[in-house]
């Protein structure tokens, strides 16, 4: 991949927290490096605690890391990039004094999208993640799945390349996630954004990414990069299909030794 | 029907309430009517009505009440200002909220009236010691509900917004104050409501003016009928004051 197809380009990123032999000395992040392509769907996926969460951070300008550097459209993250690259978090994080659409209007305030273009563009991003009768509404008034589409909605006002989505639907039951997935797939279709998905399920990382990136445990670094070579939007009977299951057994070999790795250094560290 | 029985649930409470008061009014008449309870020690509960009558006729607790309410504006706009403005740079840092709060806190749990004294030879004994008292007296609530509000905001909100690009302003102005409004409201109150005491009490132990220093001379005076209405028109004035101020706080709250 070329500088120019890459959308966002992660070179040889370690972060940790607190000084080395400080009891909160952690190593979240170990000499991690890959490009991520225009438009791609790349999901990080990993034990807890491997820093996919910090890394998606770094990407975002949230965290500065101990060394190494990520470039956002050819150029070098300093801070957050809000015209670049929007966030949608685990906890919904809308202002919780505010309706939807007062949410999604004031996401573009920050930004700095000329008033004009507010009702036209929150209009749309919230016909498109399905909220249209729900705009009046206050996030306590909404369901789990539906703050999720509010904060996605939210996002996607804010028309930035790159999406970058921590855990989004960790917090649902299982069937709001595979409804929640589906209704990605296909907005995703219809978009160009490069999104990078951080999860803790394999079904779902299978069902919605064009690459997934397994992480090793804690020093987190990619272990392995895993293709699934299906077009978008993906339709509910790929989870059926014996290409899904295969892929999804690769990735549970992947995985499973590092998980073993974490448990049983979590154990350790308790005892 | 939940609605229908936390209604019913409503009025029975209030009727209870009621009935307290009117069994205080009830054994107030028979110790003063039946059990002859000294009329020196506890006037009559009519003559008192009595006496309230002409007091808010006359029209001469005026003066007094110019005083306080002069008294209470001041030393709750000052306690205000100060409150927000100085809770609002100590919520800035981690290293000023860990040393600030403990110390207003530990200042606000001591009784500051032992200071009044001092504060009166420092400003006298008209209405400049009463402010200065009553102002710092509020501060601490205000302060300290500034803090615990500002400083507790929701962290995801607040890289949330930085995330979208909020300018410094635009935090504070959407993020900062909603989040923490509810709190520093209900300081507010209760800064109010100290003010208001810390101000009548210190008028009852020296002053020259205002309802509490009327309400020391009347006792002194022996005028106990008299006395007793006049205690019963701070309460009314108080329970108003209060009231208002809840219900600012509350249309407060929902304008956020």
């Amino acid at each position: 991949m070329t500088a120019r197809d890459a959308a966002v380009r992660i070179k040889g990123v370690s972060h940790q927290f607190g000084a080395a032999g400080d009891t909160q000395y952690v190593r979240a992040l170990a000499d991690t490096s890959l490009d991520i392509a225009r438009g791609e769907l790349l999901c990080l996926i990993g034990p807890s605690g491997c820093g996919k969460s910090t890394l998606l951070n770094v990407i975002g300008g949230l965290m500065t890391p101990s060394s190494g550097s990520v470039e956002v459209a050819a150029k070098p993250v300093r801070g957050p990039m809000p015209h670049d690259i929007a966030f949608v978090f685990q906890e919904h994080a809308l202002f919780p004094w505010n309706t939807v659409i007062e949410n999604v209007r004031l996401g573009m305030l920050f930004q700095g999208v000329p008033k004009s273009e507010h009702a036209a563009r929150a209009k749309k991003s919230l016909e498109a993640v399905g909220l249209t009768e729900f705009a009046n509404h206050y996030p306590s008034q909404l369901s789990g799945g539906m703050r999720q589409r509010a904060a996605l909605a939210r996002a996607l006002s804010l028309e930035t390349d790159i999406l970058l989505m921590d855990e989004p639907f960790a917090a649902l039951d299982e069937q709001t996630r595979m409804i929640l997935g589906e209704d990605l797939s296909v907005l995703l279709a219809r978009t160009e954004k490069t999104i990078v998905f951080v999860t803790h399920s394999l079904g779902e990382a299978v069902f919605l990414a064009d690459r997934v990136a397994v992480f090793s445990a804690r020093p987190g670094t990619i272990k392995k990069i895993m293709r699934v070579d299906e077009p978008h939007p993906r339709r509910p009977d790929f989870v059926t299909s014996e290409k899904f299951t295969a892929l999804r057994n690769e990735l549970y070999a992947l995985l499973h030794d590092e998980i073993r790795k974490t448990v049983s250094e979590s154990a350790r560290s308790e005892d | 029907m939940a609605d229908r029985d936390e209604r019913a649930a409503g009025w029975g409470s209030r009727a209870v309430q009621v009935g307290f008061l009117l069994v205080v009014l009830a054994l107030w008449y028979l110790a003063t009517n039946r059990w002859g309870v000294n009329r020196l020690l506890l006037p009559n509960p009519v003559a008192v009505w009595h006496q309230l009558l002409d007091v808010l006729r006359t029209g001469e607790f005026w003066p007094d009440l110019r005083v306080t309410l002069i008294e209470l504006v001041v030393a709750f706009a000052l306690s205000m200002t100060l409150g927000t403005a100085v809770g609002y740079f100590v919520s800035r840092t981690r290293y000023a909220i860990r040393v600030f709060d403990p110390l207003f806190a530990g200042i606000y749990s001591i009784p500051i009236i032992l200071f009044l004294p001092l504060y009166v030879l420092f400003f006298g004994l008209g209405p400049a010691s009463k402010i200065a008292l009553g102002a710092t007296i509020s501060f601490f609530p205000i302060v300290l509900s500034t803090i615990a509000g500002l400083g507790n905001v929701d962290r995801t909100l607040v890289t949330a917004a930085r995330s979208m690009g909020a300018s410094e302003y635009q935090m504070f102005r959407y993020v900062l104050l909603p989040a923490a409004l509810p709190v520093i409201l209900s300081g507010l109150r209760i800064g109010f409501t100290v003010a208001l005491l810390s101000i009548i009490g210190s008028e009852v132990i020296a002053s020259l003016a205002g309802l509490g220093h009327h309400i020391v001379q009347l006792g002194e005076g022996m005028d106990m009928a008299r006395m007793f209405a006049y205690i019963a028109f701070v309460v009314v004035i108080a329970a108003v004051l209060n009231s208002t101020v809840s219900f600012l706080e509350k249309r407060g709250r929902r304008r956020i």
